[in-house]
């Protein structure tokens, strides 16, 4: 046995990967209770590590590991109702649960029995749910890359290969010439899913024709749109399908090195990229000669430094050579002449991760999914001021509607819808009267905003629109690199008019004014940074000019969010005296004057920082 | 503790480490801060030394990303998310508060070197918004009164 295990793991043909998965899937038992716990970044915000704990520790000390098995998964998805444990085989949901809990569901789960207290309610029916299909959130959604997220613990490669990984791999080296996969790709109609939304396969046949002594591929985890973490949880939960992805793209491109470039923020990300990267060398899935098909392909880890111009193509290859990350001018494409001046292919992580479905079912079956010029699903960040947070895959076309209230659960505590901000900070916010519209690349164009990298931030009636564009102006004032002119001194100016307008000194002719520096930017910028930027303020100017107008002419904000133009009150008939407010103001700007005596607020020491509005569920805090 | 001096073989073998590939520059400057908690000016030039490349492009890129400090930082760092997803859900009135409380602006670092404060566009856990990251640890759903058992709780 011992010797056994001395010999290497690795894998000399296709024949060969498919008798280990065989081996694999025949070593496990199928009927054996499995929980499974989610380790997302987003889980573990909430608790999970002591759930783990919680679980390691009773079925230790039941002696239980022959009845049932634990394991650690990537994000499933639902953050808004973690810890998230889902029993398998049967795939039964438990949310929110605690490590007390654990106790609980091991002794049920190895009899048989569902802990019903832990089960889903849905808030809008009442009714419980048993099964993760049947939440939902889940049900609309259609999760060709996220669905097995909870099934694979991304530090085991074996249970990527038990669910059929890396067997396009072993068709593409096996059966397929480069052409013969760029032509299959084409035919998917896979479109980038880093935000330009630009034809994968024809990426793939130019950088594959560009004249270089060597070709590199690049995976883009650099997700800098605040918002957006769809990369995040593939690069953590399914690290060997977006491998798998590159590995497929390197061969069609004929590259031999390979980057991922993740962002240093990830830092989950980043670890189990490297465990993926270990282990596929291991089974000489990466390397040399892969599957003996003569193929040799290795990938290294680049961290980013926390800027997001670096998820700009140039400025990430910049990046990747050790300088600072400026983007340059796109006359020859990356594709021609990227890094180290070599033609390079960047896909971002998303992107990566169909390729393997598409080259392991073909692209007719792959393009039978979504709209007619966007194929296949999209992953989005759905959160912001909405009911079901979190991230969910959806095919290409389907509403906004249907996103929000049917997989989103509408908006809390009853609040009206106002927009929705896609795109990232270069996106823009489409208002309610868009709520039919179908989400695809083209037509999210068309309502001035854009696909980007799939966040979707859902805005109520308390949000300021005019709050929001300073927002994304500033942030991207904060990230301009500095190196062309319209962009920096843009940027800067069009902040300087928002936050006036946000703090009271809005005057005639700043709309107007903003609308000549974005026509500016627009136009002369260098790269997509500059260019896109202006879409938050021409889209809120389009949409809800009349909330400008309040802040500049009236000096309202009518949301309630510019600090500088609201003022609080205490509503002295709703006001019973119980002094949660004056417990919750942090400058003691409020008296409470004891029961049945409404509380009296100092305007003087007031900070307006909301705790009192926050804490009061009478409505008796007024903001004006 | 963490050493304050930089140690000229620690740096070496971070260099060696990435078998001083001057494409590496940016890992290798995020292995030094992780050790000194910022990049010390000694470590910039042995690092420029050692992958044969300026000091000046070493100090271009580590004044370039966000990531880096160039002055030493408190022993707590403090990064409160600013992502779109934080800031609709009020993530500017938290940061507010943790700066009145501390008395310092995003940044900069508390007189007792106890605290740092920072800014992050997004830790990517949208879902919990707003979040504040205190090293290493997420605090999720973040409102300005849970700011003061927050600080308290780290000594």
């Amino acid at each position: 046995m011992a010797k056994k295990q001395q010999t290497s793991k690795r894998l000399n043909s296709v024949a060969a990967l498919e008798a280990l998965r065989k081996a694999i899937v025949a070593s496990r038992d199928p009927d054996k209770p499995c929980i499974t716990v989610c380790g997302g970044t987003g889980c573990l915000a909430l608790g999970a590590r002591d759930v783990i704990a919680g679980f390691k520790r009773e079925i230790e000390k039941g002696g239980l590991e022959g009845k049932v098995s634990l394991k650690i998964t990537g994000c499933p998805g639902f953050c808004e109702k973690g810890p998230l444990v889902v029993i398998k085989p049967e795939d039964i949901l438990y949310q929110q649960v605690k490590a007390g809990d654990a106790a609980e569901i091991i002794s049920e789960t190895v009899k048989g029995n569902i802990v019903d207290r832990l089960l889903y309610v849905d808030p809008n029916t009442g009714k419980k749910t048993t099964y993760e299909s049947d939440v939902p959130f889940y049900k609309k959604q259609k999760r060709l890359l996220l669905g097995s997220n909870s099934s694979i613990d991304p530090t085991v490669i074996e249970d990527y290969l038990a669910l059929g990984g890396y067997a396009a791999l072993g068709r593409a080296l096996s059966g397929m010439t480069p052409e013969g996969i760029i032509d299959e790709v084409k035919k998917s109609g896979l479109r980038g899913r880093g935000g330009g939304g630009f034809p994968t396969g024809a990426k793939w046949e130019t950088c594959r024709k560009a004249e270089g002594e060597k070709r590199y591929v690049i995976c883009n985890c650099d997700e800098g749109d605040p918002g957006a973490f769809m990369d995040r949880s593939l690069m953590e939960g399914n690290p060997h399908s977006v491998l798998e992805g590159m590995i497929i793209g390197a061969y069609a491109v004929g590259s031999h090195e390979g980057y991922i470039y993740v962002r240093n923020e990830y830092p989950l990300a980043v670890k189990n990229a490297e465990i993926a990267i270990e282990q596929a060398e291991e089974y000489g899935l990466l390397g040399r000669n892969i599957l003996g098909s003569g193929f040799d392909f290795s990938v290294k880890i680049s961290r980013g430094g926390g800027a997001f111009v670096c998820g700009e193509s140039t400025a990430l290859m910049a990046s990747l050579e050790g300088k600072v990350g400026e983007p340059r001018a796109k006359y020859v494409h990356t594709v021609e002449k990227g890094l180290w001046e070599q033609p390079t292919n960047l896909n971002n992580v998303e992107t990566w991760a169909n390729v393997p479905l598409i080259i392991k079912d073909g692209a007719g079956r792959y393009a039978k999914i979504g709209s007619e010029g966007s194929k296949g699903t999209k992953i989005f960040s759905l959160v912001g001021k909405i009911n079901n947070t979190g991230l969910i895959e959806v095919p290409m076309g389907i509403t906004l509607r249907e996103i929000i209230y049917g997989i989103g659960g509408g908006i809390p505590e009853g609040k009206k819808f106002k927009a929705v901000q896609t795109g990232g900070p270069s996106g823009g916010c489409i208002p309610d009267s868009f709520l039919d519209l179908p989400v695809d690349f083209d037509q999210l164009d068309k309502a001035g905003s854009m696909m980007g990298s799939g966040g979707m931030i859902i805005m109520d009636e308390n949000s300021c629109m005019v709050d929001i564009a300073r927002y994304f102006i500033n942030f991207l004032e904060g990230e301009s690199c500095g190196k062309c002119l319209p962009c920096r001194e843009g940027l800067k100016r069009m902040s300087q008019i928002l936050t006036g307008i946000t703090e009271g000194r809005g005057k005639d002719g700043d709309i107007d004014l903003l609308e000549r520096l974005s026509a500016t930017l627009v136009d002369c910028s260098l790269c997509a940074l500059g260019s896109t930027a202006p879409n938050p303020v021409l889209t809120t100017l389009r949409y809800f000019r009349d909330e400008y107008e309040a802040h500049i002419k009236d000096k309202r904000c009518p949301a309630g969010v510019c600090k500088a133009l609201v003022t609080y009150s205490i509503d002295e008939e709703k006001c019973p005296g119980c002094g949660l407010c004056a417990k919750a103001c942090p400058v003691e700007a409020i008296t409470d004057m004891g029961k049945k005596k409404p509380a009296i607020l100092d305007k003087e020491k007031c900070i307006k920082c909301g705790a009192c509005y926050d804490v009061c569920n009478l409505g008796a805090v007024i903001r004006k | 503790m963490k050493a304050t001096k930089p140690d000229k073989q620690k740096i070496k073998s971070i260099l060696a480490s990435y078998q001083s590939d001057p494409g590496m520059l940016v890992p290798i400057l995020q292995d030094v801060q992780a050790e000194y908690n910022y990049l010390p000016r000694e470590a910039l030039v042995q690092v420029g030394e050692g992958l044969g490349v300026p000091l000046s492009q070493v100090y271009s890129v580590a004044s370039f990303f966000k990531a880096f400090s160039l002055k030493p930082r408190g022993r707590h760092l403090i990064n409160v998310c600013l992502g779109t997803a934080c800031h609709v859900r009020g993530a500017g009135r938290v940061l507010d508060e943790i700066e009145r409380r501390l008395g310092v602006k995003s940044g900069e670092t508390t007189k007792n070197m106890k605290y740092t404060l920072e800014t992050v566009n997004c830790v990517g856990a949208c879902a919990l918004g707003p979040i504040v990251v205190i090293d290493g640890n997420y605090s999720g759903q973040m409102t300005g009164s849970k700011v003061k058992p927050l600080l308290e709780s780290y000594k």
